[in-house]
C-alpha cells in the first residue's frame, strides 16, 4: 500500500436490494491533498462518504483510510476525520456551545484544550458573542458554519464537507473557504469534499473525481478534465461528462417527516 | 464521560422544553382526579378503601411508561433532525451511546414519575411511610429503564413516526390498561389475570403500592425480580437492534 494514499478505495459496491448505489468504484486521495467529488444528484456521492465515514457498510471492496478499513476498526477510524454533513446535524434544544462541547468531549479533546479551541473556533466562524443562544434560533447560515466549527474540532487528519456551501451566501463561502486552505496548508489536513458549484471546485480542488450512476466517469485536475473533454470550462466539462438529464431524486422516509413538520410549525 | 455527557443532553433537553413538562402532566393528572374521585364512592361500597390512594401509584406508573416510551422513541427525532449522525460517527461504541440515552430517558421519566407523586399528595394521596416513598425512587428508576429500552428497541426498528400512533395504540395503552394500575389484581376472570401477569407494567404498579401504601399482590420480591430480568433482556435486545441502524 502506498504510505501516501491516506484514503484508498477499491472495487467498493454498494447495493440497496436490487438497486446499486455505488458500482465498483476506486480511487484514491493523497495525503494533504484537497479532493473534490462531483456528479449529479443521486449518483452515489453521499452513499460513498457514508461508507468511508463508517456509517454504511459496503456490500463488497475495500476502503483504507490512513491504513485502516472502517469497518474492521470503526472507532480508530472515526477519531482520524470531520464531516460536515449535507443537512444539520446539529442539536437545536442546545446552545452553539453546548453542542461544540459535547462534539469535544465524545472525541477524548482533553478539556484545558477543548475549552481552548471552542473559543477560538467560535471566535473564527464569528459565533463566539451568540455561543449562549439556543441552536434553534440560529439561520441556516450560521448553522452551518458552527457545524464546520464542530467538524474542526478534535484536529482530524481528513475533513469530509458534504455540500458544505449549500445555501451560504459569497461572503461566508469565501471565509470559510479561505480558512479551510489555510488549515489544509499549515495542517496538512486533507479535505475530502462534494459541492454543486463548479466554479468553487475548479478553483480550489487540487483533483477531482466526477462519479455518475455509482460510477467513476473520469478523474484528474481541472485543466485535464477540461483538456479531455474539449472544453472551457468544468461546467461545461462536467456536463459534458454526465449529460443534460435532470436527475430525480426520490423522497426518503425522512424527507416526508420533515414536510409534515413544516406543516405543524405553521 | 462520554456517557455522562449524553446523559446531560437528555436532561438538559428535558429541563429545558417546559411545555413538555406540563403537557406530560395533563393526563396523569387527569386521570388521578377524575377517576379517582370519581369512582372513590364506588370504591369505598365495594370495600376497597381509599381509591384515589389505590389510583395513585398506578397513576405514576403511568407517567413513568409514557414518558420512557416516548423518550426511547425520540431517538427517531435524532435521526431526522440529523443528531444521530453525529453520535453514529464520533468514535464510541453503539452499545455506549444507547446506555448514555437510555439512562438519560430513564432519569427524565424518573423526575416525571417524582413530580406526579408529588403532585398527587398535593390531591390527596397519603403514602404509607416516608422512608417507602424513598425506596419508591429507584424502583421508578427501574420501571423507567425497561420502557425506555423497549421504546429504544422499538425506535431502531421504525424508520419514521408514522408507526409511532400504532406503537402507542397497540402496545403502550394495552400495556397501561391492563396492568393493574386502575383496578386491584384480586379477582379478576382467568383470562385478564393471565395477561395482567405478562404486561411488565403491572410488577411496577405493584411495587409502587407495595411502598407507597403497603399493599401487594406479587410480593415486592417477585415484584423487583421480574423486573430487574426483563429489563436487563430489553436492554440487551434494545442495544443489539441499535446496533444495526444504519443511516
Amino acid at each position: 500500500m502506498d504510505a501516501n494514499k491516506i484514503i484508498d478505495v477499491k472495487n467498493l459496491i454498494k447495493k440497496f436490494g436490487d438497486f446499486i448505489a455505488v458500482d465498483d468504484i476506486s480511487f484514491s486521495v493523497e495525503k494533504g491533498e484537497i479532493f473534490a467529488f462531483l456528479g449529479p444528484n443521486g449518483a452515489g456521492k453521499s452513499t460513498t462518504i457514508k461508507m468511508l465515514t463508517t456509517l454504511l457498510t459496503s456490500t463488497s471492496g475495500n476502503i483504507s483510510i490512513n491504513g485502516h478499513d472502517p469497518e474492521v476498526e470503526p472507532d480508530l477510524v472515526r477519531r482520524m476525520f470531520g464531516i460536515v454533513f449535507q443537512d444539520t446535524s446539529l442539536d437545536d434544544e442546545l446552545t452553539a456551545w453546548e453542542n461544540m462541547e459535547f462534539h469535544g468531549v465524545l472525541y477524548d479533546v482533553p478539556k484545558k484544550l477543548r475549552r481552548e479551541r471552542i473559543q477560538s473556533l467560535m471566535q473564527f466562524v464569528e459565533l463566539w458573542d451568540r455561543k449562549d443562544s439556543l441552536v434553534k434560533e440560529f439561520s441556516g447560515g450560521m448553522k452551518r458554519r458552527l457545524e464546520i466549527a464542530r467538524g474542526l474540532l478534535h484536529h482530524p487528519k481528513i475533513i469530509f464537507l458534504d455540500e458544505p456551501t449549500l445555501g451560504l451566501d459569497p461572503q461566508t463561502r469565501n471565509h470559510m473557504w479561505e480558512y479551510l486552505k489555510d488549515l489544509n496548508k499549515k495542517e496538512g489536513t486533507t479535505i475530502f469534499f462534494t459541492t454543486h458549484y463548479m466554479e468553487e471546485a475548479d478553483r480550489i480542488a487540487d483533483k477531482i473525481a466526477i462519479i455518475d450512476h455509482g460510477k467513476i466517469i473520469a478523474s484528474g485536475n481541472s485543466s485535464e478534465l477540461k483538456k479531455d473533454t474539449n472544453t472551457e470550462t468544468l461546467e461545461d466539462a462536467f456536463l459534458f461528462l454526465t449529460g443534460n438529464v435532470i436527475r430525480e431524486e426520490t423522497a426518503t422516509s425522512v424527507d416526508h417527516m420533515r414536510t409534515n413538520r413544516r406543516m405543524w410549525r405553521r | 464521560m462520554k456517557i455522562y455527557i449524553l446523559w446531560l443532553r437528555q436532561i438538559k433537553r428535558y429541563l429545558r422544553s417546559k411545555s413538555r413538562i406540563l403537557g406530560s402532566l395533563a393526563q396523569p393528572l387527569l386521570f388521578l382526579l377524575a377517576m379517582g374521585y370519581g369512582f372513590g364512592s364506588v370504591f369505598q361500597k365495594a370495600g376497597q378503601g381509599n381509591y384515589v390512594n389505590f389510583l395513585a401509584p398506578g397513576i405514576i406508573g403511568m407517567s413513568i411508561i409514557f414518558t420512557s416510551v416516548f423518550t426511547g422513541i425520540e431517538i427517531i427525532w435524532d435521526r431526522q433532525f440529523g443528531f444521530l449522525k453525529e453520535m453514529m460517527v464520533a468514535p464510541m461504541s453503539r452499545l455506549n451511546i444507547m446506555i448514555g440515552r437510555t439512562m438519560g430517558g430513564a432519569t427524565v421519566a424518573t423526575m416525571q414519575g417524582i413530580i406526579v407523586l408529588l403532585l398527587s399528595m398535593l390531591f390527596g394521596f397519603h403514602p404509607y411511610s416516608f422512608i417507602g416513598v424513598l425506596f419508591t425512587i429507584p424502583v421508578m428508576f427501574l420501571v423507567a429503564l425497561l420502557f425506555t429500552a423497549l421504546g429504544t428497541m422499538i425506535a431502531s426498528l421504525l424508520d419514521d413516526m408514522q408507526g409511532f400512533q400504532l406503537i402507542m395504540n397497540f402496545l403502550i395503552m394495552p400495556l397501561f390498561f391492563l396492568s393493574g394500575a386502575l383496578f386491584p389484581l384480586e379477582g379478576l376472570p382467568k383470562v385478564m389475570s393471565i395477561i395482567t401477569k405478562i404486561d411488565p407494567l403491572s410488577y411496577g404498579v405493584d411495587a409502587f403500592r407495595y411502598l407507597l401504601i403497603n399493599v401487594s399482590h406479587y410480593g415486592i420480591g417477585l415484584d423487583i425480580t421480574v423486573l430487574s430480568i426483563i429489563t436487563g433482556f430489553f436492554l440487551l435486545l434494545g442495544g443489539y437492534f441499535f446496533k444495526k441502524i444504519q443511516i
